[in-house]
This record gives structure tokens, C-alpha cells and sequence, in this order.
């Protein structure tokens, strides 16, 4: 029960840090640039398909990945100049729309070029494998190599966002974009380059956890929608809120699927407990959001509405 | 005042010859020999009230419900649950399926109207999607597969709606007092009060309305209708599942609501056509329909921020 226990916290965590790179992105853009980016999903998928498409090129896991990365920040800047440029000044429908056309426009793509069958990525050597953890108990390390990139770009987020010029300007866009403006700082540019540093980061994370999932043209939106819990949970806005967040929507949406039918079991019936624990299972997310909205309807950590 | 009565005038016009291409549409399909169209059109007619429900919180009180398709959902599986337990009838059905969406509208409305903005289209969203997920996880109802109906719903009865065009014809009568209701809701005090918040908030709480049981009341009404919307898409397809509540369907109730124009009701009515039949046409045309919708629909935003009705107005160069 301990190993489980411990287990799926590890998974939890996995996919916590998981979230918050692609959370990070979304919440900069929708907290700085006033904008609804249903889209942001797409660049998850597209990351892994990226590196899936690289890393058989060059047969190297590590040599596609460092192929991934310019083609993100490519994908980033297009798709800010072509679109989403033209969408700041516009309402949040006329944003909602035109994204959820970019999402539809992605995903027949992506049908288009790599087909409908699941891709699969191979796991980079030097990181396959299994680690003990505790007894009998293993775990792979490469689960174990991305909650620790995960932690380090977060890391790399806070000092960028605390203690750099370009963070200032980030937490000043936030805060009152027309005095940033008018202190002559080009406004445009910031935009431009926080919405890269998001795509990049949703196709990194994309691209990094290409190899434990299968890819495929659908995996963007399951991904999107627990984003959107993360970043009304974290508060709009907010990376702290956006790290929180995410692990906290993580651990709880993964535990919750094993541990709810074992707790329910104490207390009904084995059959009732395991059709109510499968139904409240997904459900348990939207609840928790539920439950802080009712307290909080900033989230944790968000200051504007 | 006076140019505002003439718009809504304008409006029921646009409505009534809409409605009477409708009535004339079986007829014509028989003509053409092709009484599968006759289904299509039933498919058009219920993602019209679809589309009017939530015009009537989108376009009048500036409410982005990007959730709506659970209420297409709660229709659905209402029809599926009560004719396992061989309760056809389709009133009862639609009096049970409001009920459920008044319930879910009630409670989830309730803590997202505490947000504006993002917020409340990233939470209907999500809401929406737990409610995708509740009907997904039903394995007694087919679960992700979904679920066959043996027979659509009855009335009075008596098997009225089996054959294609009584149901047709049911579906446009529901659509057309569905339409004067709503119309009715938009002109009376309420709907003037609920137009009011979406103008200037501030200024109708200054001068003593509490916009949120105002707007709470709408998201209620438009789950409701929405519901309605649902039960007729059941027996349409005579098929359910959580594909009904997926968010695809949600943002294309917008996508409806938003080429009719938005705020006009006759609008959605006709968005919802336009939707649909670019769809069909799509779809004959190329396996990857979604591509080419998702390309019109980017460029519409970029370039006609005011829907098919801007553009006609664009062109024909009338002002409003």
C-alpha cells in the first residue's frame, strides 16, 4: 500500500511538472497579453511530433531534441505574427474563435502529414532503465529526468521572472501594459517573445514526454483542458499559481483514480464503491476547481479578474 | 429607441421567412427524391434552438459559455435513460432533461458568473468537460461507445415521431415557439436589464440591480432551451453518446452563434445553417472538412469581426 502510495506520487509529480510547462506559457500569455489561446495545446502536440519526426531522422533521441527546440520557437513566432498579433486588441470571443480555428486547422493538419496511426519515440538510452526506490520497488528513471527538467525550468522561470530585466518588464506588461508602452518599451516585441518562450515550453514539454505516450493527433486537448483547471486554480497570471497549481490538479486527478475506490471502499460496498470511485474519478478535478472558486474566485494566486 | 424597434422588426422578419423556407423544405426534398436531407434538415433545425439558447447569453448578456454542448448532452442521455426504463414519452423526457440542465446550469452558473472574462470561458469549459467525463464514465450507457435507441420517443402515446418528417415538422414548431419565447424574454424588463449589464455593468448596479441573479436567471433558461435541443438531437441520430458534449461541439455552437451575429437571435438561427451547411459541403468535398473550417474561421475573425450579417452589410453598405 506504501509502495502504491509512493508510486503515484511520483506519477503525480510527473505529470505536475508536465502541466506546469505548458501551464507557464498559457498563464503568461492569457495574464500578459489579455488573450484566450485555445491553441496552446496544438503546440504540445506538435512538439511531440517534432521530435518524433527528428529523432528518426537523425536516429538520435538527443540530436532531435535539439532539432525540436528552433522548430518551436519557428512555430512560435509564426504563429504570433500571422495570428495572434492581429488578436490583442479583440474581444475574448473573436480570440476564442479564431484559436479554436488554429486548433482545427492543427490537428487535420498534423492528420495530413503524419497520418492517423499513433507515433512512437524511442527511449533515449542513457535513460532507459529502472531505479530502486524503496524494497521491491522501481522506477524509471526517465520519469525521473523529466520531473527533474521540469523543476529546473521552473527554477530557470523564477529567476527569469524575479531577477532579470526582461522578468521586470514581464510582471510591469502584466501589471499596466499602456504605462509599459509608454515608457517606451515596445510592447510588441515583449508579446512576441512571451508568446515563443510559451510555445516553446508547451512544445518542450511535448516533446519530452513523446516517448512514455503514444503520439497522436489528439493529445493536445485532454492536456488543454487540465491546463485551464491549472491556470484558474493557480490564478491567471501567475507562474507561482501556474506551479501549484499544476502539481496539485496532478496528484490529485492520479491519486484520486486509485485511492477514491479504496476509501470509498471502507465505507460501501465493493461493487457500489468501484462504479462510484470510477465516476468520481475524472470528476475530482472540476470539483477541487469547483471548491477554491467558491473560495477564492481568483484562484490562489490571482490579482486581476 | 425608434431605430431599435426596427431592428427587432427586422429581426422576426428575417425570422418568419427563415421559417418559411423551413416548412417548405420537405416537400422539396421529396421532389428531389432525397428524403435523407429530411434528417439533415431535423439536424439543422435542433443545433438552431441549440445556437438561439445560447445567443440568448452570448449575444445579450455577454456571456462566453464555452460549455454549452452539456446541456446538448443532458437532452441526449435523458432520452436514453428514460427509454431503458421504457418511459417514451417525449414531454416527460424534455420536462426531465430541463430539469437536469436547470440543476447543473444552477450550480455551476452560480460559481462561474463569480468570474468575468477568461475565467468564466475557461470554467464553463471546464465544467462542460466534467460533465463529458460524468456521461463518459455511465458503462450501464454505453460509456465512451455510447448507446443505440431502439425507437425514438413517443407522443401521447402514440409512435407520431417514428417517420422522418413529423419529426421535422416537430422539431421547426418547437423551434418557432422557442423563437417567440425568447424573443419575448429579450424584450421584456429582464431581457432590457440583462442587455443593460452587458452594456455598462457598473451603472446598473448604481442604479440597483444585482447583475448576478439577472445573468444567473439567463444561464438557467439558456441551459434549459439548450436541453430541449438535445432530446431532438437524440432522436434525430436515434443514437447517444458523450460525443454530444464533447468541447468541439461547444465552440461550435459559438462558431453558429457568432457567423448568424451575434445578439439578434434570428442570427443564430441562421448561423446555425450556414455552420452546418458549409459542414455537408466541406465534408463532400474533402476528407479534411475540419482544415478548411478552421482556415474560414481564422479568417473570418481577422476579417469580418461581425459574422456573415456584417459581411452582407459590408457589402451592401448599409450602416447600423
Amino acid at each position: 500500500m506504501m509502495n502504491l502510495f509512493v508510486l503515484q506520487l511520483l506519477n503525480g509529480l510527473q505529470l505536475g511538472v508536465l502541466l506546469f510547462l505548458i501551464a507557464a506559457g498559457l498563464t503568461l500569455v492569457f495574464g500578459i497579453m489579455d488573450v484566450v489561446n485555445l491553441a496552446h495545446g496544438v503546440l504540445y502536440m506538435v512538439g511531440a511530433y517534432f521530435i518524433a519526426t527528428f529523432a528518426a531522422l537523425t536516429g538520435s533521441f538527443w540530436l532531435g531534441l535539439l532539432l525540436t527546440l528552433p522548430a518551436a520557437v519557428a512555430v512560435g513566432l509564426i504563429l504570433e505574427i500571422v495570428v495572434i498579433r492581429r488578436l490583442y486588441n479583440r474581444s475574448h470571443l473573436d480570440q476564442v474563435l479564431a484559436t479554436f480555428g488554429l486548433v482545427m486547422i492543427a490537428n487535420e493538419t498534423v492528420k495530413i502529414v503524419w497520418g492517423t496511426s499513433p507515433l512512437s519515440v524511442p527511449l533515449p538510452e542513457l535513460l532507459s532503465g529502472a531505479v530502486p526506490l524503496m524494497g521491491p520497488l522501481q522506477y524509471p528513471v526517465y520519469r525521473l529526468a523529466i520531473i527533474a527538467t521540469g523543476l529546473a525550468v521552473a527554477g530557470g522561470l523564477y529567476v527569469l521572472i524575479n531577477h532579470t530585466r526582461i522578468g521586470m518588464l514581464l510582471r510591469a506588461g502584466a501589471t499596466n501594459r499602456a504605462m509599459v508602452s509608454a515608457l517606451g518599451i515596445d510592447i510588441g516585441k515583449l508579446f512576441a517573445v512571451v508568446f515563443t518562450l510559451g510555445a516553446v515550453l508547451a512544445c518542450g514539454a511535448g516533446a519530452i514526454v513523446a516517448p512514455i505516450l503514444s503520439v497522436d493527433s489528439g493529445m493536445g486537448e485532454s492536456v488543454l483542458i487540465l491546463t485551464f483547471v491549472v491556470v484558474v486554480i493557480g490564478g491567471i497570471g501567475s507562474i507561482r499559481g501556474a506551479f501549484l497549481g499544476a502539481i496539485l490538479v496532478a496528484v490529485v486527478d492520479t491519486m484520486g483514480g486509485v485511492f477514491g475506490p479504496i476509501l470509498l471502499r471502507s465505507v460501501l460496498e465493493p461493487a457500489a464503491a468501484g462504479q462510484i470511485g470510477r465516476m468520481l474519478a475524472p470528476m475530482l478535478i472540476y470539483i477541487l476547481m469547483a471548491a477554491l472558486l467558491c473560495v477564492k474566485p481568483q484562484g490562489l494566486f490571482g490579482g486581476r479578474g | 429607441m425608434i431605430a431599435q424597434r426596427a431592428r427587432l422588426a427586422t429581426r422576426v422578419k428575417v425570422a418568419l421567412i427563415l421559417f418559411a423556407l423551413f416548412a417548405v423544405f420537405p416537400p422539396l426534398a421529396f421532389a428531389l427524391n432525397d428524403p435523407f436531407l429530411i434528417l439533415i434538415g431535423t439536424r439543422i433545425l435542433a443545433y438552431a434552438i441549440a445556437a438561439m439558447a445560447l445567443d440568448l447569453i452570448l449575444g445579450f448578456g455577454a456571456m462566453v459559455s464555452f460549455g454549452h454542448a452539456a446541456y446538448l448532452g443532458f437532452g441526449a442521455y435523458a432520452v436514453a435513460i428514460l427509454s431503458s426504463y421504457g418511459i417514451s414519452d417525449l414531454v416527460v423526457q424534455m420536462v426531465v432533461a430541463m430539469l437536469g440542465a436547470a440543476i447543473f446550469a444552477l450550480v455551476t452558473g452560480a460559481i462561474s458568473l463569480r468570474t468575468q472574462g477568461v475565467y468564466f470561458i475557461m470554467i464553463t469549459l471546464a465544467f462542460g468537460q466534467m460533465a463529458f467525463f460524468f456521461f463518459t464514465s455511465l458503462s450501464a450507457y454505453g460509456g465512451d461507445d455510447g448507446v443505440g435507441l431502439p425507437q425514438r420517443s413517443t407522443l401521447f402515446g402514440r409512435d407520431i415521431l417514428g417517420g422522418d418528417t413529423a419529426l421535422y415538422y416537430t422539431t421547426l414548431v418547437l423551434l418557432m415557439v422557442l423563437f417567440a419565447l425568447c424573443h419575448m424574454i429579450v424584450r421584456s424588463r429582464f431581457g432590457r436589464v440583462l442587455t443593460g449589464i452587458r452594456e455598462n455593468r457598473l451603472r446598473m448596479e448604481a442604479i440597483g440591480f444585482a447583475p448576478f441573479r439577472y445573468q444567473l436567471t439567463a444561464f438557467v433558461i439558456s441551459g434549459c432551451l439548450t436541453s430541449v435541443a438535445g432530446v431532438l438531437l437524440a432522436n434525430q441520430a436515434q443514437f447517444v453518446s458523450p460525443a454530444f458534449m464533447s468541447w468541439h461541439r461547444s465552440g461550435e455552437l459559438i462558431v453558429m452563434v457568432v457567423l448568424g451575429g451575434i445578439g439578434t437571435l434570428s442570427g443564430a438561427i441562421g448561423g446555425a445553417v450556414a455552420a452546418l451547411l458549409l459542414e455537408e459541403l466541406l465534408g463532400m468535398l474533402t476528407e479534411h472538412w475540419r482544415l478548411w473550417f478552421g482556415v474560414f474561421l481564422v479568417l473570418m475573425v481577422l476579417f469580418s469581426p461581425r459574422g456573415i450579417t456584417g459581411a452582407i452589410r459590408q457589402i451592401i453598405g448599409r450602416k447600423t
